[in-house]
């Protein structure tokens, strides 16, 4: 079956990279990335092509696996794959061949390319898994698997405060998965089941009103670190900062997504009552999260950490959609996602290629780049421009609509947070500008002297970022056509808001 | 073809064109060129094609995505006005194309400035053709990039990247309210199709708060106050630049969508009073601050400030046919004066018009398009600057109350400051004695550059007569556009009177500069009324200030919380082993003592019973 092959490949080719040679190892796990990035587009070919239509709230895989892993004890090893989790999984096995490619040619100063690579194709099991998974124990056991690998990314291969910022990581984020294994286990225990598709389908029938309120609050606060959302941020910065390049752009680009996805999926899918109750505080801790985001990057002096905190802004956006609980909001949270990865994780590459060169990321010790190295200089100005939300790239559509999906709920507190929301775009363009102006314009700096040409394995990890991103803004259909009607279905066509009344 | 697939070419054909030359590598010129100036081509004569073939309005769109209940269509919405427009945009856009060959022969970044161009001249098409609102704002934000980018081009200016950022701030600054008032109108009429939206009432108050939202992107986009700052610093970008972007086009997006969104803005009185006092500052704040200007490009962009908010005092009064009437004359002699400057600037070396002088013996072509370039933007019968501004008098003349008076007696007084800071110009550029070694041997520019200014000069003296087609007339929407009688004696007189105070000060001493005359407002109308300061004070500073706050806050107090649970740990974690490593003494008097507080519970609890 193609949802095993997806989540078997990587993870048997982890173990063989790992035994091998430096060289080879590296080889052979790209490979494997390859081979994992083919397989998942054929996560699209649907098990049954003309379904009946159910109905209701009920989620529609294209496929299912669902077989029984632990009869004793109840757990089913449930996968199947829609449009909500298809365009995740492509965009992690896309940025996990990516960075394979680039750890071909270029190895952190700690060595050990292969382990790299290992442990790069162990990351994308546990996320590929997180996204397919139907069933709820299934669920965090995926969401685990990601923390120690990468906590080992960050630890062996970082920056100079490496120690620090991997342990704040792995601390955090395991807090926050506590607390998701005693939500999960209310929910099983209020209503019987992990089984995700039956829970969204009776919307979580069998728990009282506390009960989904207590559960949704305690799977919203083990999302929100994930995210991560305003207040539960604070690990994020030191942890992109001093990971290894393809850290950062794993780490930016498909992990953040996994609380933004569990959200949408777990959290608002099962127990929606509870969403719709906690909804206008996650709201407004999502603007808060787009305007702080802002306003320290406005204030920042170093390049990577800059990128990560405009993470903290553009998640914002994410969660502002996904706390409107309609499906313009939704819909707009999943395109979110999908350009945020796109767009942050060649901005890590890039910011990588530049300080390799330059051996700093101080915005103060650089500039003038594009005299020295007039292509970096125009790539990394496209991707500035992209995150910064111009129209006609892919980051447009999510925070717009987000916007938009604001002011639609309607009432004093949702249209505030609506233009609060369009003020902080407005000082996204001012925060990016200002890095453009400071590294890429002006008079050329000493430490951006000599820089290397690009090498051929840098275009290639980057090109089919830059292309995407300009495709998807242009073409926006193609993430979130296959997304409508799982979105509508979810959200009760069209809206949750009115659901519980 | 039809014209339902060239209406969409219009703007595809300069993109084409764009994503070629920007993945050219950056020594290709003729490549870089041949681009550029077969885009600019291809799009004007799709123009012409249907300006000649089209009648009626029509419109097509495709669905370009789905958001819940709100589709976004990419398609066109063509009708008369709109045909005009993209008339003017494809002409300027083709001149300024073949004059950049010549002016940037010396740049080695030629290919993505010619690639930028075309971009930009698609980003426009799109403005002026879309049918839907939400495809309309991707176009409105790419010509802010482009603008942003082509600005910055030249790396010999210190100046260029900050003005190049503040451009595009502080129109993003107002395109927050354009986001916000297209929001408002697609969310009310449940989709973002202009025809909709048109057609979609709205409640008074939503109306009015949608229409000043949207105000708020034109007056950014446009160079209206008080979002008119960016305007004069974007003059450090090539002077093609300024021709194409910063006269000619961009700034006219903002009129152009309020003409095309009429109903919205007329629905109630409020907006449009709001244009008429935006109209009524902007115009004589532009032309008394073009005064005192030294450097030509910046009284030409005082300039634009102030021709821009005849515009949009012809909006406030009712009158949009007759705005958009001004703003095709406009385009063609701004242009023109912009591409002369430049010539200008080309043959003497510097922007400074106290570096000028007599230069009309070299460069008589130069001279004679500029000369009728300023007719016509003075307003000089039978230019066509005479009948487009005359036409906006009118209007307001026409129209009862206190807004059509206020944009009638600023427009006629501006009239006066136009002759003036118009008359100076010429004088001090072509007349006189030359003032440095460089204007003493002037010479005419080449072939491309020279020719574009000349052709130039044909729209900017006979358009005007266009007026008195009744085809023109009612492709514009207007009808008696063509005006003549007792009442153009006024403006008449006050520009005979700004003509004569220039021509008679400048006579007394042809080296001096007549704005010597403003005395100790000499500073005060150069420095725009230290309006750029009061914006910097209010605004800038304090954002900066509070984000630097709000990182010492997140720094310290919200990751000071994480940090300071984790050390607290520690310490109990410290504290507790510390407890647990007990000599045998302390353990041996903690285990009596426990003993004994054993025993008494027992007892104690042994005795309730």
């Amino acid at each position: 079956m193609i949802l095993v092959a997806v989540l078997a490949i990587p993870a048997v080719f982890a173990v063989v990279v790992a035994l091998l040679g430096d060289r080879i190892g590296r080889i052979v796990g790209t490979a494997a990335a390859t081979l994992t990035f083919l397989t998942s587009l054929l996560l699209a070919v649907r098990d049954d092509p003309d379904p009946l239509p159910v109905g209701g709230r009920a989620i529609q895989p294209w496929q299912e696996l669902n077989v029984p892993w632990v009869p004793g004890l109840d757990l089913r090893f449930h996968l199947g794959v829609d449009g909500i989790s298809y365009p995740l999984v492509v965009l992690t096995t896309l940025l996990t061949l990516l960075c394979c490619v680039y750890t071909l040619w270029m190895v952190p100063d700690a060595g050990r390319g292969r382990l790299l690579t290992a442990l790069l194709l162990v990351i994308e099991v546990g996320i590929v898994g997180t996204f397919l998974a139907l069933d709820l124990v299934l669920f965090f056991v995926f969401f685990e698997v990601v923390l120690l690998p990468m906590y080992a990314v960050i630890a062996v291969w970082g920056g100079e405060g490496r120690r620090h910022a991997a342990r704040k990581f792995v601390l955090y984020t395991l807090f926050g998965s506590v607390l998701l294994l005693v939500g999960v286990f209310t929910i099983v225990a209020a209503t019987g089941t992990a089984d995700i598709i039956r829970l969204t389908a009776t919307s979580g029938a069998g728990m009282s009103r506390t009960t989904q309120l207590v559960a949704f609050v305690l799977l919203a606060v083990a999302f929100a670190v994930k995210s991560p959302l305003w207040p539960l941020h604070t690990w994020l910065p030191d942890a992109h900062t001093e990971a290894p390049t393809v850290g950062s752009v794993i780490l930016a680009g498909v992990l953040l997504k996994m609380g933004t996805y569990g959200l949408i999926r777990v959290a608002v899918g099962v127990t929606p009552d509870g969403a719709a109750r906690v909804a206008p505080v996650l709201g407004v801790l999502a603007v808060a999260a787009i305007l702080v985001g802002s306003l320290v990057c406005l204030a920042q002096t170093e390049l990577k950490r800059l990128i990560a905190y405009s993470s903290v802004g553009h998640m914002g956006f994410v969660l502002l959609g996904i706390a409107t609980l309609s499906a313009v909001g939704i819909q707009a949270a999943l395109i979110g996602n999908i350009a945020h990865g796109l767009i942050t994780g060649l901005l890590f590459f890039l910011a990588g290629a530049i300080k390799d060169r330059a051996h700093t990321g101080d915005l103060t010790r650089l500039g003038g780049l594009r005299e020295t190295a007039p292509t970096l200089a125009g790539i990394l100005g496209f991707a500035a421009i992209a995150s910064l939300g111009l129209p006609g790239l892919a980051g447009f559509w999510g925070e717009a609509f987000a916007v938009v999906a604001s002011f639609q709920r309607g009432g004093p507190l949702w249209t505030v947070l609506a233009v609060a929301a369009a003020i902080g775009g407005a000082v996204t363009a001012a925060y990016f500008l200002r890095l453009l102006r400071k590294v890429t314009h002006g008079p050329a700096a000493p430490s951006v002297a000599s820089m290397p040409r690009l090498s051929p394995a840098e275009f290639v990890s980057w090109a089919p970022l830059i292309v995407l991103t300009l495709v998807v803004g242009l073409l926006p259909a193609l993430v979130l056509g296959m997304a409508f009607d799982p979105v509508w279905s979810l959200t009760y066509d069209g809206s949750l808001v009115w659901f519980s009344r | 073809m039809s014209i339902d697939t060239l209406g969409p070419l219009l703007p595809a054909v300069p993109f084409v064109a764009a994503l070629l030359g920007l993945l050219l590598p950056q020594r290709s010129r003729t490549v870089a060129a041949v681009l550029g100036i077969g885009g600019a081509a291809g799009a004007l004569l799709i123009a012409i094609d249907l300006a000649l073939r089209v009648d009626e309005p029509y419109s097509t769109s495709v669905e370009l995505v789905r958001f819940g209940n709100l589709p976004v269509m990419f398609g066109v919405l063509i009708d008369q006005p709109t045909l005009l427009v993209a008339l003017a945009v494809g002409v300027v856009a083709l001149a300024v194309q073949v004059y950049s060959v010549a002016y940037l022969a010396d740049d080695d970044r030629y290919a993505p400035y010619a690639a930028q161009v075309s971009l930009f001249t698609a980003a426009m098409l799109l403005v002026v053709v879309s049918g839907d609102l939400i495809v309309l704002l991707v176009g409105w934000e790419v010509m802010g990039i482009c603008s942003y980018l082509l600005i910055g081009h030249d790396r010999r200016l210190p100046e260029a990247p900050k003005a190049a950022v503040k451009a595009f701030i502080v129109t993003r600054v107002g395109d927050v309210g354009f986001l916000l008032g297209i929001v408002v109108l697609g969310v009310n009429a449940g989709s973002f199709q202009i025809a909709d939206v048109v057609g979609s009432p709205l409640s008074t108050t939503e109306g009015t708060v949608a229409a000043l939202l949207l105000l708020a992107g034109v007056a950014g986009k446009s160079a209206q106050f008080p979002l008119h700052t960016w305007l004069p610093d974007a003059m450090a970008g090539p002077t093609p630049i300024s021709a194409l972007i910063h006269a000619a086009t961009m700034v006219a997006a903002g009129i152009y969508v309020v003409a095309r969104l009429y109903p919205v803005f007329s629905a109630s009185p409020v907006p449009l009073a709001v244009l008429g006092v935006m109209a009524a500052i902007t115009m004589l704040l532009g032309a008394l601050a073009a005064t005192a200007q030294d450097d030509i490009k910046r009284v030409l962009a005082w300039s634009t400030v102030s021709q821009l908010a005849y515009m949009v005092g012809a909006l406030a009064v009712g009158a949009p046919g007759v705005a958009l009437f001004h703003l095709l004359t406009h385009a063609a002699f701004k242009a023109l004066l912009f591409l002369a400057a430049g010539s200008v600037i080309h043959a003497v070396g510097s922007n400074l018009m106290s570096t000028m002088g007599g230069l009309r013996r070299g460069m008589p072509v130069t001279f004679w398009s500029t000369t009728i370039g300023l007719g016509a933007l003075i307003g000089l019968p039978p230019l066509a600057g005479f009948w487009s501004k005359d036409a906006i008098l009118a209007a307001a003349s026409e129209e009862t109350g206190w807004v059509a008076v206020l944009v009638f007696v600023s427009g006629v007084v501006t009239v006066l400051v136009t002759a003036w800071y118009a008359t100076r110009l010429w004088l001090r550029t072509f007349f006189g004695e030359p003032r440095s070694d460089a204007a003493r041997h002037p010479h005419e520019p080449p072939g491309a550059m020279a020719w574009p200014v000349a052709l130039l000069a044909v729209p900017s003296a006979l358009l005007g007569f266009a007026a008195f087609s009744g085809g023109f007339e009612t492709r514009l929407g207007v009808h008696d556009l063509a005006h003549l009688d007792a009442s153009v004696l006024i403006p008449l007189g006050f520009l005979a009177a700004g003509v004569l105070a220039a021509w008679l000060v400048w006579r007394r001493d042809t080296a001096a500069d007549p704005a010597r005359v403003l005395g100790p407002l000499r500073p005060v109308f150069a420095n725009a009324f230290y309006i750029d300061n009061v914006q910097d004070a209010l605004v800038v500073q304090p954002v900066r200030a509070l984000a630097r706050s709000v990182r010492r806050v997140d720094e310290s107090i919200v990751d000071g919380a994480v940090e300071g649970t984790g050390d607290g740990t520690l310490r109990l974690g410290e504290a507790v082993a510390g407890v647990h490593r007990a000599g045998l003494s302390r353990a041996a008097t903690a285990v009596l003592a426990g003993a004994l507080l054993i025993g008494l519970a027992a007892v104690a609890l042994g005795g309730v019973q």
